[in-house]
């Protein structure tokens, strides 16, 4: 630990003299990885499906999952012990404040995916096998009514999924 | 002491309730809230004879590998939320604002956000990768980032979610910590990201940057191309020092003057594609609901705002006398041009005197100087920024935006002063 410490320090010595050797030119320094070794390491499911790992599962599978898994923290059904562990429920139309989950929220399903295979279980985050989270993922969705629990999710069927929120956001970020 | 007390009286005052003319400021010995201002006070003080104090007598202890602050500071801290028994790892702290001077935050005590705690990453093996729409994927160890040329500016970080309390129908009580202690500021040096994006080689198609985190959560914001070209820094340095694990060590992503959550710490990928990813973080939090029941999503820079730090919530002030009025000044499109002061409730207005550095996505000092007369009074600061965007009063906030959002409060905030001198948060 201490050896590789002052390695490191040293290596930051060199650097210094390095850059300064070679100040006038451009620094290069990134090494060229190909896209099929980043496979493993690249979990980002996008809005649009890419990202989307082989396999597949449905509600009825994603049940064991979820109450294995999920249940603990989200409560059976996904009602949750908290305001942010609420999984089900809501209406964005309905009077006052309006409950904000899954279901009644978000704009993609692709995200419930990505999240749930990079941050669930918040105990053991990554823990899941990829069927596993396509299991659950389509459980989370028939909780909230959104599919029923024969559907088959995959990388194809899950994009076609329309979330009820989903035309309900304005993109700010070209505002001044 | 008669004669200071005396001119008090020939104090120019410039607005309501007891403002007095910042030029005034170097001239008078002032008081801090909660400190004694009273110049009789001083005055016994002074009439003691004064002797050699007893660490002037016997040598201190010598010199450390690493300093540490005065055992009479250490009232200092942060604060925690009450951690999430299920979910310890998720949470933040804020920053003590009311005890901090100056504009920048020391490192130890700058607030944090988690969403699944804080890795403990050993940089010989961290991996920076940038993949997606580029000529050629690239990755980029700790060692090799290390040798790029870098900037060092000065940038405020604030979570989205600061001040956000005040949304609400009743004004709770609380601190300028508790309320508004999610912003901080430090200089952050780094590596331009555009430096890295342009070796990657950014094919035409590409419109956004996502970026992500190497913690438990795997973090994961999406960013603009046109933004993350422009001041966005791979940070790697913090006041100086290594970013502290809890800012993201060994390297955070660092886009100045937008919400702090966009800043992904610990950064391990940057990815390039025509389209937002939609991850959990830009869709389920973050976005703020309006009346119509539309959420905007992508509010990035943070809005012109102040607060006065000192006297805040929670503070008393212990006697009658003239006391310094200071707070805090920032606006996430520009540098803050003016800030004004009221002690009436926002009625009638005084400059106050920026006393800091004015750059662009940092903080600013001010101070003005106030002579409280015991009556009851109401605190207020307004900033201005370099654009004109003049910090809104809570009321015409919620009047623009409605309060179902939860994200992105920058009205005026209030404090009140009570005739026995207590100052607390109200709605005014
Ligand atoms: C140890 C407790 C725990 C377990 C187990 C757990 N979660 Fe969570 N989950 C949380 C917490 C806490 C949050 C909120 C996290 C945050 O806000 O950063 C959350 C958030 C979520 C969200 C986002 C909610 C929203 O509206 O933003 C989803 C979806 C979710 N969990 C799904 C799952 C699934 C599916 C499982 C099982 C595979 C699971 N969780 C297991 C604690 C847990």
């Amino acid at each position: 630990m201490h050896r590789k410490l002052i390695r490191l320090l040293a290596l930051i010595g060199i650097a210094q003299i390095v850059f300064i050797a070679s100040s006038q030119e451009t620094v290069r320094l990134g090494t060229p990885i190909s896209e099929s070794q980043l496979e493993g390491f690249d979990l980002i499911v996008a809005a649009d499906g890419s990202g989307l790992p082989a396999g597949s599962g449905t509600a009825l599978q994603g049940k064991a999952v979820f109450e294995s898994r999920c249940q603990a923290c989200h409560s059976a059904n996904g009602e949750g012990t908290s305001g942010n562990t609420r999984l089900v429920g809501g209406d964005m139309h309905s009077a006052g404040n309006p409950i904000r989950t899954v279901g009644s929220y978000w704009p993609y399903a692709s995200t419930v995916f990505d999240y749930v295979r990079r941050a669930m279980p918040a105990d053991a985050p990554k823990s899941l096998s990829d069927i596993e989270v396509y299991q659950v993922t389509a459980y989370v969705l028939y909780l909230n009514g959104i599919i029923d629990q024969y559907l088959i999710l995959n990388s194809e069927t899950l994009t076609q999924v329309k979330m009820p929120n989903r035309d309900g956001f304005i993109d700010e970020s070209q505002a001044q | 002491m008669t004669d200071k007390t005396n001119s008090l009286e020939k104090l120019e005052h410039v607005a309501g309730n007891g403002l007095i003319n910042r030029r005034h400021l170097l001239g008078l010995g002032l008081s801090s809230a909660g400190m004694a201002v009273a110049s009789s006070v001083l005055a016994a003080d002074n009439s003691l004879p004064l002797e050699i104090p007893r660490w002037s007598r016997q040598p201190g202890p010598g010199a450390s590998g690493y300093g540490s602050r005065s055992s009479h500071t250490e009232y200092m801290q942060r604060t925690a939320g009450n951690p999430n028994p299920i979910y310890p790892g998720g949470g933040s702290s804020r920053s003590p604002l009311q005890h901090l001077q100056g504009t920048i935050t020391p490192n130890s005590l700058h607030f944090e956000r988690h969403h699944a705690g804080v890795p403990d990453i050993d940089p010989s093996l961290h991996k920076l990768v940038i993949n997606g729409l580029v000529k050629q994927p690239l990755v980029f160890s700790y060692e090799d980032l290390l040798k790029y040329p870098m900037v060092s500016k000065i940038y405020f970080l604030e979570c989205s979610g600061n001040s956000g309390s005040l949304w609400g129908a009743n004004a709770a009580d609380g601190s300028a910590q508790s309320i508004h202690g999610l912003v901080s500021c430090a200089e952050w040096t780094g590596i331009p990201l555009s430096t890295l994006l342009d070796e990657a080689g950014v094919e035409p198609q590409a419109q956004w940057v996502s970026a992500v985190g190497a913690d438990a959560a795997s973090m994961g914001r999406s960013v603009p191309l046109n933004r993350a070209m422009d001041d966005v820094l791979v940070a790697l340095f913090q006041n100086g020092e290594p970013v502290r694990p809890e800012q993201g060590y060994p390297m955070r992503l660092f886009v100045p003057g937008c919400e702090g959550n966009i800043s992904v710490k610990w950064l391990t990928q940057i990815k390039l594609s025509r389209e937002p990813s939609q991850f959990r973080d830009e869709t389920s939090k973050y976005t703020d609901t309006r009346p119509d029941r539309l959420s905007a999503q992508f509010t990035l820079p943070m809005g012109t705002k102040s607060l006065i730090t000192s006297p805040s919530g929670q503070m008393a002030l212990e006697r009658q006398g003239v006391y310094q009025v200071t707070g805090i000044a920032w606006s996430g499109r520009g540098s803050i041009r003016r800030v004004e002061v009221s002690a009436d409730g926002g009625q009638t207005w005084a400059d106050a005197r920026i006393e800091s550095h004015q750059s662009e996505k940092a903080l600013a000092r001010f101070r003005i100087p106030w002579q409280w007369s015991g009556g009851s009074a109401v605190l207020q600061s307004r900033a201005t920024d370099s654009r004109g965007n003049v910090q809104p009063s809570r009321s015409a906030l919620i009047a623009e935006k409605g309060s179902l959002g939860r994200y992105h409060f920058h009205g005026i905030q209030s404090w009140s002063v009570s005739t026995s001198g207590e100052v607390s948060n109200v709605y005014a």
